[in-house]
């Protein structure tokens, strides 16, 4: 589903983000991927968003090679990938409802189609009753789950998460972790990256280790290495 | 994609512009207020150059050159000058007037002045026949002179050929001032469509800030680039038709004002007269023409505004 192969992305003045990274994701798979701040989790995930290019290297995500991929498909890319950002991107002049519709809004999806879609998708997250509330009126974690119900509404083979338990306490960490999952058992490939020690150590996951821009370790179910 | 989605788009990106046009209300006065002045100078350029070249024709077709007969050229005669001149390449037509027309043409010409016409009268008819010629083109009128300044021609002439040559200074005078008023509207026009291009890049790019964070979040929510451009360049197309509404209701009023308070209808060589009739007769040209720049001013301007904004990353370094 997911190839990387000796991915290298250097940036002109930080230096090397990755080097040769190679990871290979099976579909339905669940992955967490682990490191420090700065380790190049993040650079991992624009690069499968195609939000950055490597600068050598071979990815190829659902049967696309990113070498041939033109500009003009990279929206059709984007929606068969969910993303969930650290910091939700959330349209906060727009309701959660229409936050959801948008992402389908986007992709031509009728408007009959979108109000039969949305209530579903915000049922499975747990938001059903918060479709007319604002981004502004929610909790951090109900916030993420909006985030993730439009990350998953326009059913993506892939959901790429990028820290989302990052702001949130314990108790709302696991409520998003728990909806991934479920999304997960739906046949969603799911890839995370987190720093959260409880939640790597509990799901009982294969666990990827980025350090330095390099994988220093891949278990298939993996603990949390805090050294 | 299927037509349906395409309409389903189209309506989205429509409802999404209309809906900014009415939140960047002033943003918007501006903008249009711009394309306002640009359409309205473009109008009466057209119109001032439709006049001139109007009086020019006019005052052109008036140019003749008249020959005057003696008495005693013969019948015969005349109509062998006649059928030698409408052979000459420049000559339109030629027209005979007797002896007894050019009296009438006197007499009704000095109607009021009872003495002039006491005193023609008495006498024989002192008054010579001519020729009318008309030429096709009143700047090459050397042919012609060059026929009739032929001594053969030239004895059966009673005096100086007539050349209306005051009339020709003043046609090039107006065909010279013409050429400078298109030239300086012209100019005028390209500077003001510049301007109001600029004004309107800065009028979205603000749209854009401010929109920023939205329009981020839609690429990565893979909106393409037409989903994010289309409602920009929706508003500044509602920009191009209002100002174009606008300019034509401005010049309306304008002709309506002056035709009821020009009474001469005439400022010097803008015959105020034939402007409104043009304008009336060309109406819905001109309200085409009129939307069609504006269209074109407002949706170029904005695509070229929005794509700076819309590039994907290319490169492969930061």
């Amino acid at each position: 589903m997911i190839l990387l192969d000796r991915v290298t992305k250097t940036y002109d003045r930080r230096g090397s983000a990755l080097l040769r990274v190679s990871l290979h994701v099976e579909p339905k798979e669940f992955v967490i991927i682990v490191g420090p701040s700065g380790a190049g989790k993040s650079t991992l995930l624009k690069l499968l968003t195609r939000e950055e290019k490597p600068t050598s290297g071979k990815i190829i995500v659902g049967g696309i090679d990113y070498e041939t991929l033109k500009d003009r498909d990279i929206p059709m890319l984007r929606r068969r990938i969910g993303v969930v950002f650290q910091d939700f991107k959330l349209l906060s002049n727009k309701t959660v409802f229409e936050n959801v519709a948008f992402a389908l809004e986007i992709a031509s999806i009728s408007n009959k189609e979108i109000r039969h879609t949305v209530p579903k998708v915000l049922d499975i997250v747990g938001l059903k009753g918060k479709e007319n509330s604002y981004p502004t009126e929610l909790s951090g974690g109900e916030r993420q789950r909006v985030a993730i119900a439009r990350a998953v509404v326009r059913q993506p083979k892939i959901l790429l998460a990028d820290e989302p338990t990052g702001n949130l306490d314990p108790k709302h960490a696991w409520d998003v972790v728990g909806v991934l999952e479920k999304i997960n058992r739906f046949g969603t490939t799911v890839l995370l990256t987190t720093h959260n020690q409880d939640i790597v150590n509990n799901l009982k996951r294969r666990v990827v280790t980025i350090k330095d821009g390099q994988i220093t370790s891949d278990k298939a179910v993996g603990r949390y290495k805090s050294s | 994609m299927s037509l349906r989605r395409h309409l389903i788009t189209f309506e989205r990106i429509t409802r999404t512009g209309v809906i900014n046009f009415v939140r960047n209300t002033w943003l918007a006065i501006a903008a249009i207020a711009m394309i306002t002045i640009t359409l309205t100078i473009v109008l009466f350029l057209i119109i001032t150059n439709a006049t001139f070249t109007n009086t020019i024709a006019q005052i052109t077709d008036r140019i003749d050159v008249s020959v005057y007969l003696k008495d005693e050229v013969t019948e015969p005669q005349k109509d062998n000058l006649i059928s030698q001149l409408k052979s000459i390449d420049n000559v339109k037509s030629v027209r005979y007037i007797s002896k007894a027309e050019a009296l009438k043409i006197y007499q009704q010409q000095n109607r009021d002045d009872i003495d002039l016409l006491v005193a023609i009268s008495q006498t024989d008819n002192p008054l010579p026949a001519s020729l009318q010629i008309k030429p096709d083109d009143p700047n090459r009128l050397q042919t012609i002179k060059d026929f009739l300044e032929k001594t053969e021609i030239k004895k059966l002439q009673s005096e100086e050929t007539s050349y209306s040559g005051d009339r020709k200074v003043a046609i090039d005078k107006i065909t010279k001032a013409t050429r400078f008023f298109r030239q300086a509207g012209i100019a005028g026009v390209a500077v003001f469509i510049v301007v109001s291009m600029l004004i309107i890049f800065n009028t979205i790019r603000m749209a854009i800030f401010n929109r920023r964070e939205e329009l981020g979040i839609m690429r990565l929510l893979g909106a393409t680039t037409w989903y994010i451009r289309g409602p920009f360049v929706v508003e500044t197309v509602i920009y191009g038709i209002l100002a174009a509404i606008i300019s034509v209701t401005i010049c309306n009023l304008v002709f309506n004002i002056s035709a009821s308070t020009f009474e001469a209808s005439s400022l010097g060589l803008l015959d105020i007269n034939y402007s409104s009739q043009y304008f009336a007769q060309h109406f819905w040209v001109i309200v085409g023409l009129q939307l069609l720049i504006g269209v074109i001013v407002g949706s170029v301007s904005s695509i070229i505004a929005t794509r700076r904004y819309l590039k994907f990353k290319s490169q492969t370094g930061d």
